[in-house]
C-alpha cells in the first residue's frame, strides 16, 4: 500500500489552519447569502436588484482567486489542505464529517466556476435588463454558485451527493425560467429527470463505496478500496461513472443537454457549458484511483466518452439552431475529457476542460450577443453577413472558434493535442483515430457556423434588419475578458509540452492513479512522435475548416449554399446522412419509443392491475364487512328484554346439548 | 327436611324458571328486578343443597351463598337506583319504552 501511507508524514494532508477555513467557509457564505437576501428582498430591490448578487459572486471569485493560488504556488504542499467543520452524522462506527478539502485540481476548478461565474453574472445584467423576472435570475444564479462551489470543495461523497442535486436543481430552475412557455418548461423537466436517473447510480456507488471501505470520507476511501474484490471495484466505479455521465450529458444521458438550451443563455454559458457539466469530469479525476483501480470501468469510460464524442459532433453538423450547435459541441468535448479520463490522461482531462470552460463561456456568451442584436432570433438560417455589424461580437466568436477548432497557440490546441497525444501514447489507438475524426467535424461546424451566422448572405428578417446593433457594454466586456484565457491559457499553463505549468501542478494529485496503472513518464518528442501527432490533428481541423469556410464563406466571400444543398441530396446515402444527423440519429423519438410508448404501456398496466386487483381486494373486504354489517344491525333493538331472551334461549340450548352430551 | 337432593334441585329448578319468566314477559321494570331476586335466591339454594349433601362441602357453599348475598343486595340498589333515574326522565316504568340503548 505505498501508494497513498508509506510515503512519509510530509505528504499527508495538511491542516488547514483558521484563515485558510474562514476563507473556504467565506466561499459558500457569500453566494448562499446573495441568494437569501435576492430571493426574499430581490422583488422590492427596483431596478437593480442583481446588486448583491454580482457583489456576492465578486467577493467570492476574489477569495477563490487567492485561495487557488496560494494553492498552485505550493503554499499549502502538494497534497492539498482539508479541515473538518462538524460531524454531520455520528451513528456508532459510521460517522459522516462535513469537511473541505482544497489542492492543486480543487484550485484549477475554483477558478474556472468563479472566473467565468462572475463573467457571466455581469453579462446577465445587460442580457436580462428587460425582464420583470430578474432578482429571481440572479438569486437562481447565486444558488447555483453556491452549490457548484460546495461540490468543488467539500471532502465528503454524501455532502457532494448533496451538492450535485443541489446544480441539478438550480440548472432545472433557470433552464425553466421562463416558465410560462412551453418549451423550457418540457426542458427543465427532462433535464430534471434524466439527471434524477443517472444520480440513482451515482448514489448506489456511494452506499457501495461506503460499503467497500467503510469511510464517506474521499481522501480516506482510496486506500481500503484497493482491498476490495475486483469486481466490486468494477461495479461501484462504472456506478459512479452512471452519475457522471448523467450530470456530464454523455451518452445515453446525452439528451438533457440540448434541450436545456431553452433557458437564457448566461445560463447555458455557465451551467451547461462552462461549469456544472464538467461535474462529471471533475468527480472522476477527484477519485482517480478509484477508478484507476477498476480497469474495466475505466475502459467503459473512455468508449462512451470516445463514442459521445462523435455522435455528438456528427449531429452538430446540420443544426440550424445557433445555441443547439454549441451544445452539440459541448457535448462532443465533454465526450474527449471522458475519453481522456478512461485512458488514464487524468492531466489532459482537466486541462481540456480549463479551455473548453473558457472557450465555450466565450462561444455562448457571444452567441448570446448575437441572438440579441438579431431581436431573438436563434435560427442561423435567418442570420448572416453580421461580422461587420456586430464587430466586438465578431472578432472576440471567431477567437473561441479557432480555439475549439484547435487552431495553434488558442487554448483549445493545448488541451485537445494534450487528449489526442496522451491517447495515442497509452496505447489507445482508437481513440485517438476517433478523437483526429472529431477534431476535423469539430472545425467544420464551428466554421459552419461562422460561416452561417457571421459571412455569407444576409438572411435577417427585413423588418429587424435595420434594427441590428452590438450588444452593451456590460456584454461585450465579459466577451473581451473570456477571450483573453482563450487565446493564452494554453501558452501559459501548457507550455513547455510535456512538462507543462499544469502537468507540474496535477502531477501529485493524479500521481496513485497513475501508479495503479502504471503509467511512466516518457520522454517528450516534440521533433519525433509528439510532433507528428499535433501536425496530423492540426491538419485534419485544418480540413475541416478549410471545407466549411469553401462551402459557407468567410468575411466577404459569400460560399457555396447551392453546393451544400446539391451535395445532401446527392443521393440516398447522403440524403439519409442528412436526416439522420438533423433528427439527432432519432435518440429522442427512440426515448420516446420506450419510456412513452412502451413505459406508458406497462405503466398502464400496472395501474389496471392496481386499480383493479389490488383496490378490488380491499374495496371487497371493506364492501363486505359493510353489508354484513348493515344486515346484522336489526336485530339490535335496545330493548333490555329482547337481549335477555337471547341469553336465556343461549342457556337453554347449552343446557340441552350439555344433557344432551352427557348421556 | 327432604332427605332427597333431587327434591330441592327440582324446586330451585322451578324458582328459576318463575324468575326467568318473570324477567322476560314482565314489562316493569320493578317486576324485573324482582325477578332477578328470585332467580339469584334459587342459584342460592341449589349451592346450599349441594353443601348439605356433599361431606366436606359445607363451608365452601355457606360461604358462596352469603357471598351471593351481598352481591345480590348490591345489584338490587344499584338497579333500583338506575330504575328510579330512568323513570324521573321518561315518567313511565315500562321497559319497551326504553329503546335508546340501540343507538
Amino acid at each position: 500500500m505505498g501508494i497513498f501511507s508509506a510515503e512519509g508524514a510530509e505528504h499527508a494532508i495538511g491542516h488547514a489552519d483558521e484563515g485558510v477555513q474562514t476563507l473556504l467557509l467565506l466561499l459558500l457564505v457569500l453566494p448562499l447569502a446573495g441568494f437569501l437576501l435576492t430571493g426574499i428582498f430581490g422583488r422590492r430591490m427596483g431596478k437593480r436588484p442583481w446588486i448583491i448578487a454580482v457583489a456576492a459572486i465578486l467577493a467570492a471569485t476574489a477569495i477563490a482567486t487567492y485561495l487557488a493560488f496560494q494553492s498552485l504556488s505550493g503554499e499549502y504542499g502538494e497534497h492539498g489542505i482539508g479541515f473538518t467543520l462538524y460531524t454531520w452524522i455520528p451513528a456508532g462506527d459510521f460517522h459522516v464529517d462535513v469537511g473541505f478539502f482544497l489542492d492543486n485540481l480543487t484550485a484549477l476548478l475554483l477558478i474556472v466556476v468563479t472566473w467565468i461565474g462572475s463573467l457571466v453574472h455581469i453579462y446577465s445584467i445587460g442580457y436580462m435588463s428587460h425582464d420583470p423576472g430578474k432578482w429571481r435570475f440572479f438569486a437562481y444564479l447565486n444558488l447555483f454558485m453556491l452549490s457548484m462551489l460546495l461540490l468543488v470543495i467539500t471532502d465528503s461523497y454524501l455532502v457532494l451527493f448533496g451538492a450535485w442535486e443541489l446544480v441539478g436543481l438550480s440548472s432545472y430552475l433557470l433552464i425553466g425560467f421562463w416558465y410560462t412557455k412551453r418549451a423550457p418548461a418540457l426542458a427543465s423537466k427532462k433535464a430534471f429527470l434524466v439527471n434524477r436517473v443517472a444520480d440513482h447510480g451515482f448514489l448506489i456507488g456511494i452506499i457501495g463505496v461506503w460499503v467497500l471501505t467503510g469511510t464517506l470520507n474521499i481522501q480516506d476511501s482510496f486506500e481500503p478500496f484497493l482491498d476490495a474484490d475486483l469486481l466490486a471495484r468494477d461495479a461501484v466505479a462504472l456506478l459512479l461513472f452512471v452519475g457522471a455521465a448523467g450530470k456530464s450529458a454523455q451518452f445515453p444521458f446525452h439528451v438533457w443537454l440540448p434541450d436545456a438550451m431553452e433557458g437564457p443563455t448566461p445560463v447555458s454559458a455557465l451551467i451547461h457549458a462552462a461549469t456544472m457539466v464538467n461535474a462529471g469530469v471533475y468527480f472522476i479525476a477527484r477519485t482517480s484511483p478509484l477508478f484507476a483501480s477498476a480497469p474495466e470501468a475505466l475502459i467503459t469510460v473512455a468508449a462512451i466518452g470516445t463514442f459521445t464524442a462523435l455522435l455528438a459532433s456528427t449531429i452538430a453538423l446540420t443544426q440550424k439552431d445557433i445555441k443547439r450547435v454549441l451544445a452539440y459541441s459541448t457535448l462532443s468535448q465533454l465526450g474527449y475529457m471522458f475519453a481522456a479520463l478512461g485512458v488514464g490522461a487524468f492531466t489532459a482531462a482537466i486541462f481540456h476542460l480549463m479551455a473548453h470552460g473558457f472557450t465555450k463561456g466565450l462561444l455562448f456568451l457571444g452567441s448570446g450577443s448575437v441572438i440579441h442584436a438579431v431581436h431573438d432570433e436563434q435560427d442561423m438560417n435567418r442570420m448572416g453577413a453580421l461580422w461587420n455589424r456586430i464587430r466586438w461580437t465578431h472578432w472576440t466568436f471567431l477567437i473561441g472558434a479557432l480555439s475549439l477548432a484547435g487552431i495553434p497557440l488558442f487554448a483549445g490546441f493545448f488541451s485537445k493535442d494534450a487528449v489526442l497525444g496522451e491517447s495515442f501514447i497509452l496505447g489507445f489507438g482508437w481513440v485517438f483515430i476517433i478523437g483526429l475524426g472529431v477534431a476535423g467535424l469539430t472545425g467544420f461546424y464551428m466554421f459552419r457556423l461562422m460561416g452561417k451566422t457571421f459571412y455569407g448572405e444576409n438572411h435577417v428578417d427585413p423588418e429587424v434588419d435595420p434594427k441590428v446593433h452590438e450588444s452593451p457594454p456590460s456584454m461585450v466586456a465579459p466577451l473581451v475578458l473570456l477571450a483573453i484565457p482563450t487565446i493564452f491559457l494554453g501558452l501559459v499553463i501548457g507550455t513547455p509540452l510535456g512538462d507543462s505549468v499544469i502537468f507540474n501542478w496535477l502531477e501529485p494529485v493524479f500521481h496513485p492513479a497513475e501508479e495503479l496503472l502504471h503509467i511512466t513518464l516518457h520522454e517528450y518528442q516534440l521533433f519525433g512522435i509528439d510532433g507528428s501527432l499535433i501536425l496530423a490533428s492540426v491538419a485534419v481541423a485544418a480540413l475541416g475548416i478549410g471545407v466549411a469556410i469553401w462551402l459557407f464563406g468567410l468575411f466577404n466571400g459569400r460560399g457555396r449554399p447551392e453546393t451544400v444543398v446539391a451535395q445532401t441530396e446527392r443521393n440516398r446515402v447522403t440524403r439519409f446522412l442528412y436526416t439522420a444527423s438533423y433528427n439527432k440519429w432519432w435518440f429522442d423519438d427512440l426515448n420516446h419509443l420506450i419510456f412513452y410508448r412502451f413505459g406508458g404501456a406497462v405503466a398502464n398496466g400496472i395501474m389496471w392491475f392496481d386499480v383493479k386487483i389490488i383496490d378490488g381486494i380491499v374495496n371487497g373486504i371493506a364492501s363486505v364487512t359493510q353489508s354484513s354489517g348493515e344486515g346484522v344491525r336489526h336485530i339490535q333493538t335496545g330493548r333490555v328484554q329482547n337481549y335477555a331472551l337471547g341469553i336465556a334461549i343461549g342457556l337453554i340450548v347449552m343446557a340441552i346439548v350439555f344433557v344432551l352430551l352427557a348421556r | 327436611m327432604s332427605q332427597s337432593l333431587e327434591a330441592y334441585l327440582a324446586l330451585s329448578a322451578m324458582l328459576f324458571g318463575i324468575g326467568m319468566f318473570g324477567f322476560l314477559a314482565r314489562r316493569n321494570a320493578i317486576a324485573m328486578l324482582m325477578s332477578i331476586e328470585i332467580m339469584l335466591n334459587a342459584v342460592n339454594l341449589t349451592i346450599i343443597a349441594f353443601g348439605a349433601f356433599t361431606p366436606g362441602l359445607a363451608e365452601q357453599a355457606s360461604t358462596i351463598a352469603l357471598f351471593v348475598i351481598a352481591v345480590a343486595a348490591g345489584e338490587a340498589t344499584v338497579g333500583l337506583a338506575i330504575v328510579i333515574a330512568i323513570y324521573r326522565n321518561r315518567r313511565t316504568p315500562l321497559v319497551d319504552e326504553y329503546a335508546s340503548m340501540r343507538e
